[in-house]
């Protein structure tokens, strides 16, 4: 595209009243964006301030340990570093491939009529409130899943085999697990939504010269529009996983709330957001609040990576 | 109740903002558990006298960070200061009204009451040293019961909360293994369990695993007709958790022997006695910069002390016996005074 008719160079000439607004709104939008850095900047001092006396007392302990007991001022993250990690992993797994189908569905093979219907109950998933999440999931799928999945699962294990290791844990349906598939359906019209953008951004040229050529639908999915969007696809799974790992509210309701490494899926466990979520209110010593806070940082850190790899990710595969 | 509160967060802000005395407005912040009886006293009294209490339920730790701050009127603790951090910070504190936590459990077939456990052997559960519902030490104190072969899941508060607080002070009491491994705290390090999201949370977990054993605080217990447990209390007689019994435990409790009514009504004396039982306190600064403020918190508490308790006891909280509310007001006299020495607040 060549813009150069209406350039401010060659059209009307400005008047001077014109000119000073102009430059009034530059500074303006200038103090917006450094406004915004600037509350970054100082979020991230503020929280390593506040967190600094745990790290200068537990030192890299602090990530390795998994003890957190607040009467005897010992604090160790790293069960709830891991369980951030593994229920968001997790959560993904279970999400990636609905939404794929959903968006696909929605954009390849949906009936015109019912593709609004479709399209507008995912995105109504997104703005259910994720206490809601967190109430429906202890009341109503923890029972559930307490009775249709986890103890088909648990019951089937072998003794003593490593199947019953990673599924052993407290037959009501919470856990680690559970928590997982209720992000799972937190996250899912977010990747959704965005894949089904993406989609529709593939020229239907291109589609119909797969078709043309004698394709089915199946592998013009496959060996066309999939490889088109990859790149947007990353963009799409970092921002649900974005989203999960600082989900705070549904996960306390039902991960379990228990410090230290998970064992198994079915364990009972913790997440960084929980853990503040849980203590933050009542913590009354120095240090512990210094832990929460430090705890603040190490999520702020890792969503923070989590954005830089897909940005890495998706600048890579643009320059391709 | 929820207008209310939207409208004294605020008013708070306003407040804040502006120093002045303006028309008798008390703010206060802290625990969550005495905020319903806070809030209802709140309103008649507003009705009665058009002053006016903003409380924020935000929790103990809050509470008693916003009163050393000193950005508040009052602050409110379910866990009372000890003497020497009340010292530290020129605090003085008084009791309100009192709770208890029970014991609930999730077997079926077996009516609220029909166990009986000692705190010794509540300890042990929550250490994971008791594991089914069948040991040898519950079959001997519940003679006659058939106890189930069920494993026991313990359940605890996943937030820090007063409730644990009281909890785990009455298990360090009773069991030095736990006084010496886990200790006493808003929130301890749980040696076994699962953590639930307040009373609700502990309630729905015990209420969805066989065999579960959850606390929960007496209110929320009795209005949801969970199935308690009896307790053995210090004369060993296993006692219900009724309002009675937490009255027992407080007329048993010697107050005139604890300094700054740092007290836990823990293992009371007293054949009716509930074992585990607790007040939820006040603290104001002994030196009072605004005597005026100070003068209508204390007005409001002794309002709240002469006519508040049938409100209280509408909300299963139980009320302070009369003896020890004279010795609180005693306490206002004595203890919280304007910059130049004169008496704050005396009751009529």
């Amino acid at each position: 595209m060549t813009a150069v008719a209406d350039s401010p160079e060659t059209g009307p000439s400005r008047t001077a009243k014109g000119a000073v607004f102009d430059r009034g709104f530059e500074y303006l939008c200038f103090a917006a964006a450094t406004l915004l850095l600037t509350a970054l900047g100082g979020l991230i001092i503020s929280l390593a301030i506040g967190g600094w006396p745990a790290f200068a007392k537990f030192g890299p302990a602090f990530f390795v340990t998994s003890t957190w007991d607040p009467v005897g001022e010992v604090y160790g993250a790293s069960g709830a570093i891991v369980g951030t990690l593994v229920s968001s992993a997790l959560a993904l797994v279970f999400a990636l491939p609905l939404a794929m189908g959903v968006a696909i569905f929605l954009v390849e093979l949906c009936p015109v009529p019912l593709r609004r219907p479709i399209g507008t109950a995912v995105e109504l998933l997104a703005g259910i409130p994720s206490i809601v999440y967190g109430m429906w999931g202890l009341f109503v799928f923890a029972p559930w899943f307490a009775k249709h999945i986890q103890l088909p699962i648990m019951g089937a294990a072998p003794p003593g085999s490593l199947w019953e290791t990673i599924t052993t844990g407290i037959p009501n349906g919470t856990g680690i697990l559970a928590a997982s598939a209720i992000l799972a359906i937190m996250i899912l019209p977010f990747i959704a939504a965005t894949l089904r953008e993406l989609l529709l951004t593939i020229p239907p040229a291109v589609r119909e010269s797969a078709y043309g050529l004698g394709s089915t639908t199946f592998e013009v999915i496959r060996k066309v529009s999939l490889p088109y969007v990859r790149t947007g696809t990353v963009g799409a799974v970092m921002l649900g996983l974005g989203r999960a790992l600082g989900e705070t509210m549904a996960v306390t309701f039902i991960i379990g709330n228990s410090h230290g490494f998970p064992t198994s899926i079915f364990a009972s466990g913790s997440t960084i957001a929980s853990t503040i979520a849980n203590e933050f209110a009542e913590a009354t010593s120095d240090m512990h609040t210094a832990a929460l806070i430090a705890l603040g940082l190490v999520l702020f850190i890792i969503t923070f990576a989590v954005l830089a790899l897909a940005r890495l990710l998706i600048g890579r595969e643009a320059y391709k | 109740m929820f207008r209310t509160f939207a409208a004294a967060v605020g008013v708070a802000l306003v407040a804040g903002a502006a120093t002045l005395a303006q028309a008798a407005t008390m703010t206060g912040a802290g625990a969550t558990f005495p905020a319903p009886v806070y809030s209802k006293w709140a309103e008649t009294y507003k009705g009665s006298t058009g002053n006016a209490l903003n409380y924020q339920a935000i929790g103990s730790g809050g509470g008693i960070k916003q009163i050393e701050a000193g950005t508040v009127d009052f602050g409110a603790s379910d866990k009372p200061l000890k003497p020497e951090d009340l010292e530290k910070n020129g605090l003085m504190q008084f009791p309100t009204v009192m709770g208890g936590v029970v014991p609930v459990m999730n077997l079926e077939g077996f009516k609220p009451g029909q166990i009986k456990l000692t705190g010794t052997q509540l300890a042990d559960i929550y250490r994971g040293l008791i594991k089914k519902w069948n040991d040898p030490l519950l079959v001997l104190t519940n003679k006659g019961v058939a106890m189930p072969n069920l494993p026991i899941t313990v359940v605890h508060r996943s937030d820090g909360s007063g409730t644990s607080f009281l909890f785990t002070s009455y298990l360090s009491m009773k069991a030095p293994h736990w006084a010496a491994d886990v200790g006493a705290s808003d929130s301890v390090n749980w040696p076994v369990g699962l953590g639930g999201k307040g009373n609700d949370g502990v309630a729905a977990l015990v209420k969805q695993t066989p065999g579960a054993i959850g606390y929960v605080e007496y209110a929320y217990a009795k209005q949801n007709n969970l199935t308690y447990a009896l307790m053995q209390n210090k004369v060993g007689k296993f006692v219900a958790p009724t309002a009675g019994a937490f009255a027992a435990a407080a007329a048993g409790a010697d107050w005139t022997k604890a300094p700054g009514f740092y007290l836990l009504l823990l293992d009371q004396p007293g054949a009716n006695a509930w074992p585990i039982t607790g007040a939820t306190f006040i603290l104001m600064h002994k030196q009072q910069a605004n005597p005026a403020a100070g003068a209508e918190v204390l007005k409001f508490f002794d309002w709240a002390y002469k006519t508040g308790d049938a409100t209280a006891v509408s909300l299963d909280y139980v009320p302070l016996p009369a003896p020890v509310k004279a010795l609180v007001r005693k306490a206002w006299v004595a203890q919280i005074k304007s910059a130049d020495g004169k008496v704050v607040y005396a009751s009529k």
